[in-house]
């Protein structure tokens, strides 16, 4: 069994590696976002020492490793159901020995990796050439922050294959999709760390899974978390990671009985 | 032993209807009418291990709806369904180890990257051994001919070419039952006729039972000694494929062309004894409509060869394509 999934994630990479001639261009965006938002937040901060449990420094490594974990925890799985589903490809899922959705998990880490790998680790690089980052300064905060990236990973391509699901009975699931996009840079404290909403929403984020996916990690990243407050970042995700697999393998078992193959 | 057994199969459909309008759009939103189709109609057929047999219909009569239950994809709305000794929805993942499916329509490779990377990646899907890979697919890449395709992307093979692929790479872990959906969909004859070719060696083989949908009825004439007829969701025809020939074939005709003018009587007179009608297509040109299966050509031959000078003589045979294209304007009433 897991030969096959190592393979999955191969062919992925592999897949990927054929265009990589985009993702160089896609460092330069990621670069200039970055940039902008160093700017802003300079600009907000001007001078004061500390806003949100971070300092400027601080927020700056925020910014930009956030922006940088996107590019491996993003994937765009759930179009790719959609579009499997719409044009009836789902058939040719369907007649081999696999879970479905494990299989997407799987492809979805082959390209989570390779873009960890080529986009990433010299995005970083890069950034770090242009913007005073602190780097952790342990290995330990390096080992957390790993972890922790893996868990946001998950609990990101769960909650995408939820929504590429939704395809099953929606049929059409565009606008929902586009949606789910900006909730999760929204909610998950890519724009805005979570420190900075006001108290009311915080309280409300904090009982969402969105935070789970860039807001903790982030904050592992930048050391402004303590060692015990890390230990209860890792418990949240992890919950999260369990919790969105039920919604999950229920709708799946629905879907599977009500799959209409589009065309012929 | 039976490879496939289906009983009073039946599958429905919703089928939504949009409401006329601005006003009827807005309804849409909260309740939809709809119809309930049904695309398969309470059809029992049962195909035995190593028969090839011909599944047709026109667009829409539910071929590939009964393919996609019987492959495990699609949910039957009720009725008994064992394939390979399995429920094929029920079981799926375990059931779809044991068929091979093709879908003239849709690719099962990797589009992007190269052939043999998609059998590599079917192998351990399907987890075939090495020896086992070797010594079967060695065999399948050779007769499909397709070795010097294997290093090439899916995306710049021709359809043809592609076409062999998706064949071998049904085969990788050499199934018993295997699905073709219109697989030679837009091929040239050549290539066409080598895939028949190698679907009778595999099936001469291994025993591998094929049932083939297609449009292209010379593929079932070369393949299958059966077929199963479909209309509206239901079976109107399930048997031999030469009887179907002989019960809607209308036997035999000849094509005759004489040296100089005849008339209908004439011929009449000569032939009065046989079982044969006559009709002219000009005052040279004459059809001879045999009546019976029995008489022979040279019969008739040595009645009108001595008296009139024969031009040219054609024997004509009915089509298969002419015979369901008859029973399908007409209406089948025989079975």
């Amino acid at each position: 069994m897991p030969s096959m999934y190592l393979e999955m994630i191969r062919i992925r990479f592999l897949m990927m590696l054929a265009y990589r001639v985009n993702y160089y261009s896609g460092i330069i965006i990621y670069s200039i976002n970055i940039g902008a938002y160093y700017f802003l937040w300079d600009a907000i901060y001007s001078g004061q020492g500390s806003m949100g449990g971070l300092t400027p420094s601080q927020m700056t490594t925020y910014v930009a490793i956030s922006w940088m974990a996107r590019a491996f925890y993003f994937n765009n799985i759930d179009r790719e159901m959609a579009l499997e589903i719409k044009e009836g490809k789902v058939a040719i899922e369907m007649i081999r020995p696999y879970n479905y959705l494990a299989v997407k998990m799987m492809q979805a880490l082959g390209e989570g990796i390779f873009r960890l790998l080529f986009f990433s680790v010299p995005g970083m690089l890069i950034v770090a050439l242009f913007f005073p980052l602190t780097f952790p300064n342990s290995w330990e905060t390096w080992g957390w922050y790993s972890l922790s990236l893996s868990l946001s990973f998950l609990i990101n391509t769960e909650i995408n294959l939820i929504t590429g699901v939704l395809t099953f009975f929606l049929l059409n699931n565009e606008g929902l999709m586009r949606a789910k996009r900006v909730v999760v840079d929204l909610f998950s404290g890519l724009i805005l760390p979570i420190s900075f909403y006001p108290g009311w929403a915080q309280s409300i984020l904090h009982f969402l899974p969105f935070q789970a996916i860039s807001y903790l990690p982030g904050m592992i990243f930048t050391g402004a978390m303590g060692s015990e407050q890390i230990g209860g970042a890792i418990f949240i995700q992890l919950i999260w990671v369990v919790v969105l697999l039920l919604p999950l393998y229920l709708m799946w078992i629905k879907a599977k009985n009500a799959l209409v193959v589009q065309g012929g | 032993m039976n490879s496939i057994e289906v009983k009073d199969l039946t599958k429905e459909f919703k089928s939504y209807r949009s409401r006329e309008g601005l006003g009827g759009a807005i309804r849409d939103l909260f309740t939809r009418e709809f119809n309930i189709v049904r695309a398969v109609d309470g059809i029992s057929f049962h195909v035995k291990k190593g028969e090839m047999v011909g599944y047709i219909g026109e667009n829409g009569a539910g071929k590939s709806t009964t393919i996609k239950m019987l492959t495990g994809i699609l949910k039957p709305t009720s009725g008994y369904i064992q394939v390979n000794g399995m429920d094929p929805h029920k079981q799926r993942e375990a059931f779809v180890r044991t068929i091979g499916v093709v879908f003239g329509q849709r690719s099962q490779l990797w589009w992007d990257i190269a052939v043999q990377e998609s059998f590599r990646l079917l192998k351990k899907v399907y987890k075939v051994s090495d020896e086992q890979y070797q010594s079967h697919m060695h065999e399948v890449i050779e007769i499909l001919e397709i070795e010097d395709l294997l290093n090439r992307p899916v995306r710049k093979l021709s359809l043809g070419q592609r076409m062999r692929c998706e064949l071998a790479a049904a085969l990788i872990h050499n199934p018993p039952l295997l699905f073709l959906d219109e697989p030679t969909i837009g091929l040239d004859v050549l290539v066409k006729l080598k895939i028949r070719e190698f679907l009778k060696e595999l099936n001469a083989r291994y025993g591998t039972t094929v049932l083939l949908t297609t449009h292209d009825l010379s593929d079932i004439e070369a393949l299958c000694q059966r077929v199963v007829m479909l209309d509206e969701g239901k079976i109107i025809y399930d048997g031999e494929l030469q009887e179907l020939r002989e019960n809607w074939g209308g036997g035999k005709s000849a094509a005759i062309e004489f040296a100089h003018r005849m008339e209908i009587e004439q011929l009449n007179v000569l032939t009065g004894h046989l079982p044969i009608r006559w009709e002219q297509e000009n005052p040279l040109k004459f059809k001879a409509i045999f009546e019976s299966n029995e008489m022979t050509v040279s019969e008739l031959l040595a009645c009108v060869a001595p008296h009139v000078e024969v031009k040219d003589f054609r024997i004509e045979e009915v089509s298969t394509e002419e015979i369901v294209q008859k029973i399908y304007q007409k209406g089948f009433t025989y079975a």
